[in-house]
């Protein structure tokens, strides 16, 4: 295909590698909105792939193992919430905390199911209408990605028009005022963060179940982590989010396609090309006006 | 955190040890340490060295301790430090390359009546510890074989190699795997990616989905576990050659063959030789190890259920030249694939050259380069 194979390859690559980016994403945007930060969804990211796997393995279906990896997310994510929730708990310590906690855990408990094969997510067959094999390859989208695309556009709506969005902005903005409100800052807080986490979870299970489809150690090199810094770049709008995503996933095919079409210089740069990107978007959408535009006021803030 | 992490658990399961298990007599029994990097069933180069522990274990004298996913810094020395000191271990094998500088040096230097052995040669007479050797297997050998059935199998004469990192070893795997598919079919071109790093499971994948919609329809690997490359092929129903362990179970259509290690086979010659009393401070066992088909260090997958008749004939026929010594993979005229002359007719370079095992060229019929 030449290099048609190549704008197939990072298209595609795109939609297969921006899906955990997508979900961790938004489930960090979630949490960011209710002022806080977690950052112990590479953890999640890992206990979901492999609480997926393990139990779609277990079960012989991988719905269930979709199921699991969200429950694994979220109880991760309650602990992580209760912990915070104390006076002068850092959120940021206890997120490194729960980093490490969580890819112990994986990998402890992940032991067993690394030979096995686990059953596999079936693809959504959207490339029927071509004769190409490649694009139908490239067209057999993954279920949780599709799930990904609607989170993206219900949080975009639950955040502007729904009671409940409104309440999650107002605790993220400013904790007093919601307080006078009435509204419970740790209840919501808990509540944003479990379901945060319960989609990074998720995402993890498009890695063991979809692609790359295993269960390993070395499964999510450093998504999650990734994905939280794409929140700050996608100005915590969940539709920028999937857009972003998609721009990660993409970076990521760059250099593989490139080699199988014979372009071979600087592959170690273009393995790089996400990180690249990051920098290069974060100095450019940077200036001393409007440095942090739509961040939720009380982030990082210790209350 | 990774490191914390397992060091942590090393404590832990080291004090677990100190409590529960008796002093091991090591009077009548031999006991060998076996440290590997990534975990025991990855289908890949740790399950290699496991198997092998596993397989000297079935001596009744040998006690064989094992640690996995050890990273390479300073808790491979500690790993080592409890075998030595808690399980009485007097033959320790840590097998990722990574651990001999300055891991295993150190380590020797302290513990003179330890013999240490480390899997992938880099001892050096007279600069390292007269306590430690290496051992390694020609796995290029096999690698070769399956060249040829991949050669016989290809459709599209194309094929494919995801490969970590441009370094010798992998370089004569991609060197051996393109000349034995050429050998068969002179046609047939192996197109190279390099993903950068030992294992990265979402670029493999996206280099075998890659290589596969450009039209490459037999992938092999050199990467530390293949798991993922073989079951992306299976998924897109193109062939696949295994690497390091038996992957058949992952591919069962589209497997043709692979390369394995047989790690038992060294392990078990080892063991012999310190029951004999023999030490390589002493010389009695020998520095440099070596060994291919013929010596059992590496071997063949069975054939997979797509290899077609005359593949295996001329896949025995190869295999039969190396158990008999005749057969030499980089003979003249030998091209390089930017043109140049490697090797004039006549001239070759036999599996113990140490020119293999320098090797910074690919060689003609292979796309891709060397440079990152």
């Amino acid at each position: 295909m030449g290099g048609w194979g190549v704008v197939v390859g990072v298209l595609s690559g795109a939609v297969r590698g921006g899906t955990p980016f997508l979900l961790v994403s938004l489930g960090e945007c979630l949490t960011e909105k209710s002022g806080k930060i977690n950052l112990g969804l590479e953890g999640v990211l890992l206990m979901g792939a492999m609480s997926a796997y393990a139990c779609a393995y277990k079960t012989g279906s991988p719905w269930v193992g979709v199921v699991a990896a969200a429950l694994a997310g979220a109880i991760l994510g309650a602990i992580h919430a209760l912990l915070i929730s104390r006076p002068r708990v850092n959120d940021i310590a206890a997120g490194i905390a729960m980093l490490i906690f969580g890819s112990g855990c994986a990998f402890y408990f992940g032991k067993p199911f690394i030979q096995p094969s686990a059953p596999q997510l079936p693809g959504i067959p959207l490339g029927g209408w071509s004769d190409v094999p490649q694009i139908q390859a490239a067209l057999k989208i993954s279920p949780l990605f599709i799930f990904g695309v609607a989170m993206a556009f219900v949080l975009q709506w639950f955040f502007r028009g729904t009671r409940w969005g409104m309440q999650v902005r107002a605790v993220g903005d400013s904790p007093a005022a919601a307080r006078a409100l009435g509204i419970s800052v740790p209840r919501t807080r808990f509540f944003a963060i479990v379901l945060g986490s319960a989609l990074g979870g998720i995402g993890g299970a498009h890695l063991s179940l979809f692609y790359p489809g295993a269960w390993t150690e070395a499964i999510s090199s450093g998504q999650g982590l990734m994905a939280v810094a794409l929140v700050i770049f996608a100005r915590w709008n969940p539709v920028h989010c999937l857009w972003a995503s998609l721009l990660f996933g993409g970076a990521q095919a760059v250099g593989p396609s490139l080699q199988a079409v014979g372009i071979s210089t600087g592959y170690y740069l273009w393995n790089a090309s996400p990180y690249v990107l990051t920098l290069l978007v974060m100095l450019f959408t940077c200036s001393t006006k409007r440095t942090l535009a739509g961040a939720p006021g009380a982030l990082g803030a210790s209350s | 955190m990774k490191k914390h992490f397992s060091s942590l658990l090393g404590a832990v399961l080291a004090t677990g040890l100190l409590t529960s298990a008796p002093v091991a007599s090591a009077a009548d029994k031999v006991t060998m340490g076996f440290i590997y990097v990534g975990p025991k069933d990855d289908y890949g180069y740790n399950q290699a060295h496991a198997e092998g522990c596993a397989g000297v274990q079935k001596l009744p004298w040998v006690k064989g301790v094992e640690e996995a996913s050890v990273p390479e810094t300073t808790a491979v020395q500690e790993t080592m430090r409890n075998m030595i000191v808690q399980d009485g271990a007097t033959v320790v094998f840590p097998t990722s390359f990574g651990y001999f500088d300055p891991h295993i040096l150190k380590l020797a230097k302290q513990n003179p009546k330890i013999q240490f052995l480390h899997c992938g040669g880099m001892y050096t007479e007279g600069k390292h510890p007269k306590n430690v050797g290496s051992y390694f297997g020609y796995i290029d050998e096999a690698v070769y074989v399956a060249g040829i059935v991949a050669g016989h199998e290809t459709k599209s004469g194309k094929l494919g190699f995801i490969a970590a990192k441009p370094i010798p070893q992998v370089l004569r795997n991609i060197n051996a795997f393109t000349l034995g598919a050429r050998s068969v079919n002179p046609k047939a071109t192996v197109q190279v990616i390099f993903t950068g790093d030992w294992s990265v499971p979402v670029k493999e994948a996206e280099a075998a989905s890659s290589l596969i919609n450009q039209g490459v329809d037999v992938l092999t690997c050199h990467v530390d576990s293949p798991k993922v490359i073989l079951e992306t092929a299976e998924r897109r129903g193109i062939f696949v050659c295994g690497y390091h362990a038996n992957g058949s179970k992952l591919a069962p259509k589209g497997y043709l063959t692979g390369a394995e290690w047989n790690w038992s086979k060294v392990y078990t010659d080892y063991a012999e030789m310190v029951k004999a009393g023999k030490t390589l401070a002493a010389g009695t066992i020998p520095h440099l190890v070596r060994g291919g088909l013929k010596e059992g260090f590496v071997k063949c997958s069975d054939y997979g259920p797509a290899v077609g008749e005359a593949a295996k004939k001329d896949a025995e026929a190869a295999k039969a030249k190396f158990m008999d010594g005749s057969m030499v993979i980089f003979k003249g005229p030998l091209k390089n694939n930017t043109g140049g002359d490697i090797l004039p007719a006549g001239q070759e370079y036999k599996q113990q050259d140490i020119e293999l095992e320098k090797m910074g060229w690919l060689v003609e019929g292979v796309l891709g380069s060397t440079k990152s």
